[in-house]
């Protein structure tokens, strides 16, 4: 089946259409470069991202299917959180589902009266009625009761959101096969403005190959890449939780709202202490060998039932146990895993959800607000419960102070006061890595501002080893030729996880058993102009890389590599964008 | 001794699905539309995953509905399809009582395990194996 097929979906109208488009898969192969330019067309300007206006934008990619870990969609839409560009990225079975159903793309556009469900059953869509669901306070019973109702086990996917979604929090995530999101800058929140509370997704077409024996030697190549080679070792042991240790060693774990670097009992919630006492399963997406999901198994008593235990799978992975451990100074693993689960069953984005608490907490404890606010519960770095009451108070919005942190940081603190040690970066609370300034730069220039744009805290890392020292330029260089190519391993939706093993050379090869013949340079210059494309959104959308916001308490607290000065980020930001025009 | 497929260990499944995915390159392609495996989740994938394979019967009843005798017994157990003689009726889906034989939409034939094995190959964890 083509992949330039693209599903437009009308909520208002209830009706679809297929059209072909070669134009955008031929010059930006699929991913982000596909998603960015349906998402300037279908978006106009000033578009309120909470109305019906704002499209949703699904893209997969033309290894789908044909290739190991080649397994994420991207979301495109425009996000309640920042105001500006939507962009998220989720794995589990969504890429394989979207390209077998026989589609490169899908636009969701307009807005339901009632609530639905989109069931997309290969070339059939289905409006679906949802009012029985709206409301289900449990994300997972969503998905449970979806399960039982449509076909295509094992060969679907099922996204939806939770009751933060339906709400509109602007940080809620849509959950796909459990426990994987489309986490990051309020997907759900989209979702939830449209009434749109899931989508199931299924198909198996077939992706035809010419030179079968290439096909396969590349594909052996590569998964004996993935499999014997140690590069994907660290997902595939402890996963990404065991950043925790280093980080804290390094005093680059931001604790307490980044007050602290580091933290006591740090191995509490480490990936190696996890692993030893609670992790109960493994998990892949389709795809994907090296099943680097983690779920530990929590098993709690009934307190008012002898002999009966309730048990849960949680998932974990390092930003969660940052932005609800170190940050909210979490470190009883039970408590945390408790913590995680509430987040999970409220379908909320992990790291927003956790830094807006810190920030919260701190201004508590300062009195900038009060238990007036609060509605009573007393905010207290460590305290789970009270976090957990407070998680759902912000779903629910009972008061003004509340609807103000379902906004995010950067909205509570401009409204209460405490902007210094609010941590967002344009609009997005900041990742889990107090690393130096090159982390900085990263959440700032980065076109999502999250710590994957372009990895800055690995320039950090090395830094801190080899006592190298990088002018701002030089890092705004590394930047911006790592957020390009990655452009391209987002256009082909290859786990980033992967970049290791989808070297240029081995990405060109690939492109070759489907019969596309290029080289390291052409795509590296693709890559550099769907970043442009990014931007292009981002400035027509307000975006003004002069007036992004320094939180002031980046700068008062040590990094690996000294204090982190002013100037030498805002420098390396006009560098960076000097580099885009 | 003919060897045949088998799982030795659903509990050790991460659900990649490699070698669902293997068994549709065995014809050069992508995708599931060939393949002859299954793996789904035994509802949610925090409860594990079933492997479906065929198991190889002595005396298969797929091939006791099969009205053009499009599948003969293979030595070892389990059948094999005749695609020229099979219609594309379906019966032998209904009669397998694991669910193991599986439907090709794009030819209307059903797909039908051949014990080969390539799909061990690609499963890193162990789960399956070709067994004697």
């Amino acid at each position: 089946m083509r992949l330039d097929r693209v599903l437009y979906v009308d909520l208002s109208r209830r009706s679809f259409h297929v059209e072909n488009r070669p134009d955008l898969f031929e010059e930006y192969l699929g991913g982000v470069g596909v998603a960015i330019r349906l998402l300037a067309e279908e978006c106009p300007p000033n578009t309120d991202p909470l109305g019906p206006d704002n499209p949703i934008i699904f893209s997969v990619g033309p290894l789908t299917g044909l290739f190991p870990m080649a397994s994420k969609t991207i979301a495109m839409f425009k996000s309640p959180l920042t105001g500006n560009l939507g962009e998220s990225h989720a794995g589990g079975r969504t890429a394989s589902a979207i390209r077998m159903a026989g589609y490169g793309a899908i636009v969701i556009r307009g807005s339901s009266e009632t609530p639905v469900y989109l069931a997309i059953h290969g070339d059939k869509v289905y409006f679906r009625d949802a009012s029985g669901l709206w409301g289900v306070e449990n994300s997972y019973t969503v998905g449970r009761v979806i399960r039982e109702l449509e076909k295509g086990a094992g060969f679907r996917t099922i996204m939806r959101i939770g009751s933060a979604g339906e709400k509109m929090v602007s940080y809620a995530s849509v959950v796909v096969e459990t426990y994987r999101h489309f986490g990051r800058l309020g997907l759900g929140a989209v979702f939830g403005s449209k009434k749109l509370k899931a989508i199931v997704i299924s198909g198996k077409y077939s992706i035809k190959i010419r030179d079968v024996g290439y096909y396969r030697n590349v594909y052996d190549e590569i998964f004996n890449l993935a499999v014997k080679s140690l590069l994907m070792k660290k997902y595939h042991d402890i996963g990404t939780s065991s950043n925790v240790l280093p980080l804290n060693e390094l005093k680059a774990l931001p604790s307490f709202n980044l007050k602290e670097t580091s933290l006591e009992n740090a191995e509490n919630i480490s990936g190696e202490n996890l692993a030893q006492k609670y992790l109960g399963r493994r998990i892949a997406c389709s795809h994907c060998p090296v099943a680097c999901i983690h779920l530990a198994t929590l098993r709690e008593p009934y307190e008012d039932e002898p002999y009966f235990y309730k048990t849960t799978m949680i998932p974990y992975d390092y930003e969660p146990l940052y932005a609800l451990g170190s940050m909210l100074g979490v470190t009883d693993p039970v408590e945390w895993l408790k913590l995680m689960d509430e987040v999970e069953i409220q379908g909320l984005d992990a790291i927003s959800t956790g830094v807006t608490l810190a920030w919260a907490t701190e201004a508590y404890e300062r009195g900038i607000i009060t238990s007036n606010e609060t509605l009573g519960i007393e905010l207290k770095w460590g305290d789970s419960n009270s976090y957990r009451e407070a998680i759902r108070k912000i779903v629910h919005q009972p008061n003004e102070f509340y609807s103000a942190l379902a906004r995010g940081v950067e909205y509570a603190a401009s409204k209460y006061g405490g902007l210094d040690f609010a941590l967002s970066f344009g609009g997005n609370e900041m990742p889990g890595y107090h690393t130096g300034p090159a982390a900085y730069l990263t959440f700032s220039t980065g076109s999502r501002h999250s710590h994957l744009d372009s990895a800055g805290y690995s320039i950090d890392e090395e830094d801190a080893k080899t006592g190298v020292n990088r002018t701002p330029k030089e890092i705004a260089e590394i930047l911006f030729r790592e957020e390009s190519w990655r452009q391209i391993l987002s256009s082909l939706v290859l786990c980033f996880f992967a970049r290791g093993i989808y070297t240029p050379e081995i990405v060109v090869k690939t492109l070759r058993v489907i019969g596309l013949d290029t080289t390291e340079e052409s795509l590296r210059k693709t890559g550099v102009e769907i970043l442009k494309n990014k931007y292009l959104f981002k400035i027509r959308e307000g975006f003004k890389p002069d007036l992004l916001r320094i939180p002031r308490r980046i700068l008062e607290k040590e990094s690996p590599l000294g204090i982190l000065n002013e100037s030498f980020i805002r420098e390396g930001i006009m560098e960076f964008f000097k580099m885009l025009q | 001794m003919v060897k045949r497929l088998t799982v030795l260990d659903t509990e050790k499944c991460v659900g990649c699905q490699l070698c669902m995915f293997a068994c549709s390159r065995r014809f050069g392609e992508g995708g599931f539309a060939k393949s002859a495996i299954h793996v789904k989740s035994i509802g949610g994938v925090e409860r594990g995953f079933a492997v479906v394979v065929c198991r190889a019967c002595p005396s298969p009843p797929c091939m006791k509905v099969c009205i053009t005798d499009a599948l003969t017994l293979r030595k070892g157990g389990g059948v094999i399809l005749n695609s020229s003689k099979c219609i594309g009726c379906g019966r032998c889906v209904e009669a397998c009582p694991f669910g193991a034989i599986f439907w090709d939409d794009e030819a209307n034939k059903p797909n039908i395990c051949v014990h080969c094995g390539y799909c061990v190959n690609y499963c890193h964890y162990g789960v399956i194996k070709l067994k004697e």
